[in-house]
């Protein structure tokens, strides 16, 4: 037992400088040379230049000019820091029915109809209800998308039609074909809304 | 449900299926130390791996020695992950200073049994996590302490399925090969380089791979948001391969830098099935007549299906509570974003991310890219039914095979019952021994499971007091921990220590087991899933060996066909699934009635 453990101690600290030292070392180099964009996640400009975020994170958007992204259970909402869902099960009263500072689906889909003025008779997309499993989802589905584009685009006082090709252009279509339903990225597309439409201009 | 989603499903399987073979191949010639085209790069490599660590290649050992070198390099490693995690503070690239008094207020603390904790989840492959990794542990810590774990465990459980292999197949030996090579050349020729090219690839999709301070932006709003960064893509990419799952950050691969894509998705869960898919094919080879290995590869794809089919089907059905407030679930219209989107992501959607809970549970991975928490109740059964059998659908590297061969083994002693004869599996016999050994491990794991859980659920400890403070607010009982009432709270509870038994390391991951009291129970089932399966089947390995090899007659029930693959799939069905019957009953079924009856909690 004394000769294993022995070696294992000799054979741990080799491989640890080859799969924890010179692995992970190389991977940054290459990471750094060919892709640094992502490697350094993916930051995204304003109109101005400034870094206002990262295109895979979903940050809180409350305007009535911006598209909204879903709600989220990350810290105290769309906090980096602290990524992870609302782990609440489908009965739980909380997640149905919401608690003290937490909005129900019932609270959450009644938000939504307010705010972009939705016709009694049509549906609120799920996505637009529920909290993702990161917290940090950036995506949101075409229909959630297309629901907001109205109120959007009345907002900031532009044709209809400009806001919905500026969604069709942003909308991600289905990798390799079939490997998703169509999204669109909430950042993304805020922020050509507010270089092609500035607000103050 | 949508048709793209069972395309999805479906490609998968054929795409493992086509890996299946060359993987198996390559590995055998690997652990036979023959040469392959890597060998002219990487044979150097090897050899000044063996030489500096005074290790002779060639040298046999017998089960014993075996076992014993596994138990010391696992001892060794776990303490250095420990003393790693504890010391944190005093050690380099740790630009959030946790651990120091300089840790921003979001921070958390690594605490004496979360240390343990920790360590012991990483050594023995489950990769639990009772932390939030972006919040709690210093790059260094993720890259060496826990991520060299994702090679180390992954390379154990590869020695210890192939030295299972060789004792089958092996005739009057003694030994069962070298552990020491047979770890050197997992990681080296297999788990190194496939690991490197997908890293690669991942960064290419968007998973950040950095040693920057976490960034503090203004976002368009106005409001602050921190970025944080990291080494992820090398973690990454040996996460899914080597059937590891533990996240760099809390939302583990539905976080976005670990998962962007819908692309990037598909690969980590290819990947996951690749190597455990290919010892399959191995062991036929060992075995001398592949068909051997496909028979178990037969059993473990008719559950992979009935898996995926279930919880894809389950989920797309979305919740029935949400249809009361005008709220549009329909796949009809909203494709594979119509469904019960709780604690899923956009990008994946129901197809993506049921089946990634699938995989994930199928091995013993643990990876999430969903939340299970808030599956349905018959949709989140599925990933619990998979660890309760015991993960041998293709499964965690290594661990995956050995288990199913446990389960061969008794299925072929329930077909001696039930014809009279001496039961024989690849021309040796299978004498009260084995049998015994294989029916220990079986107990002692479902013992595990379900006198943890009934423990936990039933447990006072002192109110307020060191052993679960943080969790239990208002109560002595540790169940108050849960993060949900009802029946969902039981599964939280039969699901963690399912999960930690099983090696697997998903959660329903509301309860709250980062206190004394659950990092402990967690951390002793985690030890006993991995090490009172081995070691039982190290000494099966090794009586086996040593057997001489009787041929085949008229008598012999074949191990190779249809009916094997049906007898050996009821097996694990019965063994596997009958003694968690009324435990599960208690959740997700009870659950399932009660939601269906507009009950909430």
């Amino acid at each position: 037992m004394k000769k294993q453990l022995l070696i294992s101690l000799r054979i741990m600290l080799v491989l640890l400088v080859i799969t924890c030292v010179v692995y992970p070392l190389v991977v940054w180099a290459a990471a750094q040379a060919f892709f640094p964009r992502q490697a350094n996640g993916s930051l995204v400009k304003d109109a101005a230049g400034k870094i206002v975020g990262s295109s895979l994170l979903a940050q809180g958007f409350t305007s009535p000019w911006y598209f909204h992204p879903r709600p989220s259970a990350a810290g105290s909402g769309y906090d980096p820091t602290q990524s992870g869902g609302t782990n609440l099960g489908p009965a739980s009263r909380k997640l149905i029915y919401g608690a003290a500072g937490f909005e129900g689906a019932g609270q959450l889909a009644a938000d939504y109809r307010r705010e972009n003025n939705l016709a009694p008779g049509i549906k609120v997309p799920v996505d637009a209800v529920t909290r993702s499993a990161s917290g940090l989802d950036p995506d949101i589905s075409l229909a959630n998308c297309l629901l907001q584009a109205v109120r959007v685009a009345q907002a900031r006082h532009i044709p209809l039609a400009q806001v919905s090709r500026l969604i069709r252009q942003y909308t991600h279509s289905p990798s390799l074909g079939f490997l998703n339903a169509p999204y669109v990225n909430v950042l993304r597309l805020n922020l050509v809304l507010d270089k092609q439409y500035p607000l103050h201009p | 449900m949508t048709t793209i989603g069972w395309m999805q499903i479906a490609l998968f399987a054929l795409l493992i299926l086509v890996f299946t073979r060359p993987t198996g191949r390559f590995m055998h010639k690997v652990f036979e130390g023959e040469r392959t085209w890597l060998t002219p790069f990487l044979g150097p490599l090897e050899q000044f791996i063996y030489k500096l660590s005074g290790v002779s290649p060639q040298e046999e050992m017998d089960w014993k020695i075996y076992s014993a070198a596994m138990l010391a390099f696992s001892v060794v490693t776990a303490a250095f992950t420990y003393i790693v995690l504890r010391l944190q503070q005093y050690l380099p690239l740790n630009p959030e200073h946790f651990g120091t008094k300089h840790a921003p207020a979001w921070a958390a603390a690594v605490t004496p049994d979360l240390g343990f904790n920790t360590a012991v989840s990483f050594t023995t492959n489950t990769n639990w996590q009772a932390y939030g990794g972006e919040s709690t542990l210093s790059y260094f810590s993720q890259m060496a302490g826990l991520a060299s774990h994702m090679f180390f465990s992954a390379a154990c459980g590869m020695a210890v399925a192939i030295a299972l292999v060789r004792g089958l197949t092996r005739r009057n030996a003694k030994s069962l090969g070298n552990f020491w090579a047979d770890i050197t050349r997992s990681t080296v020729y297999v788990l190194l380089p496939l690991s490197l090219v997908l890293a690669l690839f991942y960064v290419d999709q968007g998973v950040i791979m950095n040693f920057l301070p976490y960034r503090t932006v203004h976002t368009v709003q106005g409001s602050v948001q921190i970025i944080p960064g990291g080494p992820v893509a090398s973690m990454e990419a040996i996460k899914e391969l080597g059937t590891n799952g533990g996240g760099f950050f809390n939302a583990n691969s539905a976080h976005p830098f670990e998962n962007p894509t819908p692309l990037c998705n598909f690969v980590e869960m290819l990947t996951i099935f690749l190597l455990g898919a290919g010892l399959v094919y191995t062991f036929g080879i060992y075995a001398g007549d592949t068909r051997q290995g496909w028979a178990l590869f037969g059993t473990m794809a008719v559950l992979f299906f009935i898996g995926a089919a279930v919880a894809y089907t389950q989920e797309a059905r979305g919740n029935p509570l949400f249809s009361q407030f005008g709220i549009n679930q329909s796949s009809r219209s909203l494709g594979d974003l119509g469904g019960n989107m709780e604690g899923k992501e956009v990008r994946f959607g129901e197809a993506a991310s049921t089946l990634f809970a699938t995989i994930t549970t199928d091995a013993s991975c643990g990876a999430v890219n969903s939340m299970h928490d808030s599956y349905t109740p018959l949709g989140g059964l599925v990933p619990m039914a998979n660890i309760l059998t015991g993960e041998v659908i293709f499964g965690g590297v290594g661990a995956g095979l050995y288990g199913m061969l446990m389960y061969a083994i008794l299925a072929v002693f329930i077909a001696g019952l039930m014809v009279g004869r001496t039961p024989e599996y690849l021309g040796k016999k299978i004498e009260a021994y084995e049998v015994k050994m294989a029916m220990l491990a079986t107990l002692i794991l479902t013992a595990d499971v379900l006198v943890f859980t009934a423990a936990a659920c039933v447990m006072h400890v002192p109110h307020a007091a060191y052993w679960n403070a943080p969790g239990g607010t208002s109560t002595s009982l540790v169940s108050a921990n849960t993060n949900n009432s009802g029946p969902h709270g039981f599964s939280e509870i039969l699901y963690a220590f399912d999960s930690t038994t099983g090696n697997n390391g998903s959660a329903f991951a509301g309860i709250n087991v980062n206190t004394p009291f659950w990092n402990l129970a967690l951390g002793i089932s985690m030890l006993a899933g991995r090490f009172l399966m081995m070691i039982p089947l190290l000494a099966i390995a090794g009586s086996m060996a040593a057997k001489k090899k009787v041929p085949a007659s008229a008598g012999t029930f074949p191990t190779c066909t249809p009916l094997f693959a049906g007898l050996l799939l009821s097996t694990v069905i019965i063994v596997g699934a009958l003694a968690y019957f009324p435990a599960v009953s208690l959740g997700p079924i009870v659950e399932n009635v009660l939601m269906h009856a507009g009950r909430t909690f």
